[in-house]
């Protein structure tokens, strides 16, 4: 008989942070679209001579995002030093952090689960490989605009067991980080990039498998769901002939839809990790944590509770709001403005997809205030239409009489229709069925 | 000119009365460059034209009487500092043709003060050695008999201040770089509290262990120089922001009394020359006549410190010089010398899975128990008093085929690196005509009482007037 597999997934998420300039430089840290090299300077070039100094704003970013994702930080943390060789590696190492993260032991809801956050941790980010063809020639370009713009990355426990789970979690996070205001977490653009690893085992079972999968290189939400989806069949297929897996790294291969294998254990890194000598110890005051945890919003999750208990809203509507900070203020700004009843607000906003950016809320008003007024119609002839309407649709009538509610809908379409979009559906419904009773 | 005599403290008022102009004064340098630089292999790269360019400048401001510090003085700096569009090889063939588009932090700072940059000196490559013979390029010469090694890896700088090519050198030292080559060649030389002068811009060797000092003839030319290139800078993290005393007015300060500490480790050490503990008792009865107070002090974890430096300095090393991969400048990584492939060989396996606990880790913790060590004897002793090597300078050659014996000649200064302290190297005497050396050791920030000490001492011979003769 066939086994069931339950997948075994944690993730891995980067976040380069849209600080003013880079992680241990002055050089500017937005790259994106930049004319090669040309935000460059000795320390991201990595010359000899030239010394790292921390960006304390990206440090303090870190911390936030940590402690939104109720992590602790330590009253210590240190950087250090990657070492590997990549010709997009200026300095032949990458500082990083290894055994004192800046912050540890978080977690996210995700519906009625806790996802275990291990550590969020500071970076820098590479330089850019360009493979290029040029004068007839394969050739490949550095471009080092992105060497040492602030990298955060975000480690999980192997919490999750669907691939909905990584789903949301994923936009969660990147809610929390735009809502924060550190990062675009643009995935499109690089500037978010996720690497799942996936392991499977039989179901049922609570021990954690003995291998594990990475998957690097993806840079869409789809494809991450599509790459994770592989790895699932392609390791059940192998269990199931009784094999085992080769612990090993893959990337995602969008054009032939499939993983394909970039690098086994046993030419796994050894990364020599040491501290960092070049930047002395960070200590941090529990003033100063606390002076950061007062600058963090509310969060989508806790915005959406006080949306739906506030404002009695149900449940879907308080979600959309929510999906972007820019919309929940806009929403609040326009209710307080405005004697409307809140739903009403929240229901134009969320049906009509409103240009936020341009219409100010004050306009926003006067186009809810017109509608109702359009809306309004006489009585009298709500009940004309509805005569008109009951004379020439005698089958739908029929129907309805029998109990089919769609031509309740379709007969209230119908009086619409005669009131040329006016009047309100709710008020037609309940004349209808007083008509038809 | 004769240039050979010449103190900085000396020049700078001949500057001001104008007894000779700053472009005479670089020209002496260049002519005693011409001299013996084929001898001797003391500079890389010689800046002639813009040397004399400079020093033009500077009589033009000396004609206004503007004044800066080290206005038209020329000094020579060890290639490991980074020159702005002046080739900067640190002694290597690696990068034998690297221009850097930027200055040093001290660079700027010494160029600001006026000083004129001769040129560039000769050493070990990356600062890789005791004796000046790790050079990629040819092995500096001793001055005093050019069969010897002037000491290293600081070896250029010292030379060229031994000889008169230049009035200071600068140089860096990360184990005795700058304290053995001035013991060797009869130079005042300072290595700096960890952190006192910028290392921005300064090729790194081993990042927690580089310090930035210089070489000069006397102990007042020295904390001179030291008042410009101390202090914080806001490029280099490690660097401290502790304010910069005028080293040179405390120079005078009254030393009677002083409690001065005698490492017992030090003075029973195998291997040390009958001559050398000759001429630093000597030196010691002097130091008595002045007032101060010995006592016997111990430093325990004295036999672990070379083990623990020639770990944890090639660990930091071997990652230092990874960005040397040929890629955007510089040349192919077979072509490093055999000293670096070494080190880079011995930290890269003391870094790694399954080795980093019982080297790296384990000699972190030993270089804390040294650093307490120094911090208990501090609590006894105002400064330290030890040779600067257990030996007279060496032969060309002799040391060169053993590694090991080459790195004992430092047994009494890397814990001064380890332990992050000032040390500073003064001439104590001759034997057999060759200089020999005086460490004075202090905790951090205590530079002024090394100066004030090593000033006071300095009167009582003025060792620095025995200039070389050349054969």
């Amino acid at each position: 008989m066939k086994k069931i597999y339950e997948p075994v997934i944690g993730l891995e998420v980067h976040v380069e942070l849209k600080t003013n300039s880079k992680m241990f430089c002055g050089c500017p840290a937005d790259h994106f679209g930049k004319e090669p090299n040309t935000q460059t300077c000795p320390v991201c070039l990595g010359l000899p001579g030239a010394l790292p100094v921390p960006n304390k704003k990206a440090i303090e970013w870190c911390i936030k995002l940590g402690l939104a994702l109720h992590c602790t930080v330590p009253a210590e943390s240190k950087f250090d030093r990657k070492n590997y060789f990549y010709p997009d590696l200026p300095k032949g190492y990458q500082i990083s952090q290894y055994d004192k993260p800046l912050c540890e032991n978080g977690w996210i809801q995700i519906n009625d689960r806790k996802i275990r956050i291990r550590r969020v941790h500071q970076e820098e980010d590479t330089g850019k490989l360009q493979h290029i063809e040029a004068e007839g020639q394969q050739v490949t370009l550095v471009d080092f605009n992105r060497s040492g713009v602030p990298l955060v990355e975000i480690v999980t426990e192997p919490d999750f067991h669907t691939i909905d789970e990584v789903d949301q979690y994923v936009k969660q996070i990147r809610r929390i980080i735009r809502y924060l205001d550190i990062s675009n977490a643009d995935m499109e653009k690089g500037s978010m990039r996720l690497e799942p690893s996936i392991s499977l085992r039989v179901s049922g079972s609570d021990e954690l498998p003995n291998y594990r999968v990475e998957l690097k290189n993806i840079n869409s939400f789809r494809f991450v769901r599509k790459a994770i989806e592989f790895e699932i069949k392609r390791q059940s297929e192998i269990l199931d002939l009784g094999e085992t897996i080769v612990q090993q790294t893959r990337g995602w291969n969008e054009s032939k839809q499939v993983t394909l294998p970039q690098r086994e254990k046993e030419e796994a890194h050894d990364y020599r990790y040491f501290p960092e000598p070049d930047i002395p110890p960070m200590r941090f005051t529990n003033v100063f944590v606390e002076g950061i945890r007062k600058q963090i919003p509310e969060l989508p999750d806790a915005k959406k509770s006080r949306f739906m208990k506030t404002y009695n809203m149900n449940e879907s509507v308080a979600d959309i709001l929510i999906q972007e900070k820019e919309l929940g203020e806009y929403f609040e700004k326009t209710v307080r403005l405005s004697q409307i009843p809140p739903v009403i607000i929240a229901n134009a906003l969320v049906n009509q997809s409103m240009d936020i950016q341009n219409v100010k809320p004050e306009e926003f008003i006067n186009v809810i205030n017109k509608k109702q007024q359009e809306k309004q119609v006489d009585t009298g002839v709500v009940e004309t239409a509805i005569e008109a309407v009951i004379a020439s649709n005698a089958k739908a009538i029929e129907d309805y009489k029998k109990g089919k509610v769609s031509a309740l809908m379709f007969l209230i379409g119908m009086v619409k229709r005669e009131l040329k979009g006016k009047g309100d559906a709710t008020t037609i419904e309940i004349e209808l069925k007083k008509r038809l009773a | 000119m004769d240039v050979t005599k010449l103190t900085i403290k000396g020049a700078i008022q001949s500057l001001k009365k104008k007894e000779y102009s700053s472009k005479e004064l670089v020209q002496g340098c260049l002519d005693q460059i011409k001299r013996h630089d084929a001898t001797l292999h003391v500079f890389l790269t010689v800046d002639e034209k813009t040397a004399l360019q400079n020093a033009q400048e500077a009589d033009e401001l000396l004609k206004q009487d503007i004044t800066k510090p080290l206005l038209g003085i020329p000094i020579a700096l060890k290639d490991l500092y980074t020159t702005n569009n002046l080739r900067t090889t640190a002694g290597s063939k690696i990068i034998n043709n690297y221009m850097p588009t930027f200055d040093a932090t001290v660079v700027t700072k010494l160029k600001e003060a006026g000083a004129i940059i001769i040129g560039k000196t000769n050493e070990d490559a990356w600062g890789h050695g005791s004796s000046g013979e790790n050079t990629d390029y040819e092995a500096t010469r001793n001055p005093y008999d050019v069969t010897r090694v002037p000491g290293g890896s600081s070896s250029g700088s010292a030379v060229a201040v031994a000889t008169g090519m230049s009035l200071a050198g600068t140089g860096t030292d990360t184990g005795s770089s700058i304290r053995l080559p001035a013991a060797y060649c009869n130079l005042v030389g300072m290595k700096p509290t960890y952190g006192r002068v910028s290392r921005y811009g300064i090729i790194s060797m081993a990042s927690s262990f580089d310090t930035i000092g210089h070489m000069t003839k006397t102990v007042y030319d020295n904390a001179l120089l030291y008042e410009i290139t101390a202090g914080c800078d806001p490029k280099d993290a490690t660097s401290v922001d502790v304010p910069v005393p005028p080293y040179t007015k405390l120079l005078e300060k009254d030393i009677k009394g002083l409690r001065i500490g005698i490492p017992k480790e030090y003075f029973d050490l195998q291997g040390m020359q009958k001559e050398i503990q000759e001429v630093t008792q000597t030196a010691m009865k002097d130091l008595e006549s002045l007032g101060v107070q010995f006592k016997e002090i111990s430093l325990p974890h004295t036999s672990y410190a070379m083990a623990c430096y020639y770990i944890l300095v090639p660990s930091e090393i071997s990652s230092n010089l990874s960005r040397y991969d040929g890629i955007r400048f510089g040349h192919m990584r077979n072509q490093f010398g055999a000293e670096a492939k070494r080190r880079i060989m011995l930290g890269t396996y003391a870094l790694s899975v399954g080795y980093y606990e019982a080297f790296y880790k384990k000699a972190a913790q030993v270089r804390t128990c040294i650093k307490k060590d120094f911090e208990n004897a501090f609590k006894e002793v105002d400064v330290m008093i030890m040779p600067s090597s257990p030996t007279i300078p060496f032969k060309i050659g002799e040391k060169a085929s053993d590694p090991l014996a080459m790195y004992l000649s430092d047994i009494f200064l890397c814990p001064v690196n380890i332990a992050g302290i000032p040390g500073l190297s003064v001439p104590c005497g001759f034997t057999q005509q060759l200089p020999v050396g005086m460490q004075i050791v202090g905790p951090q920030f205590s530079e002024e009482r090394l100066y004030s000490l090593a000033g006071e001492y300095e009167k009582i011979h003025e060792w620095y007037t025995h200039i070389p003769n050349i054969k």
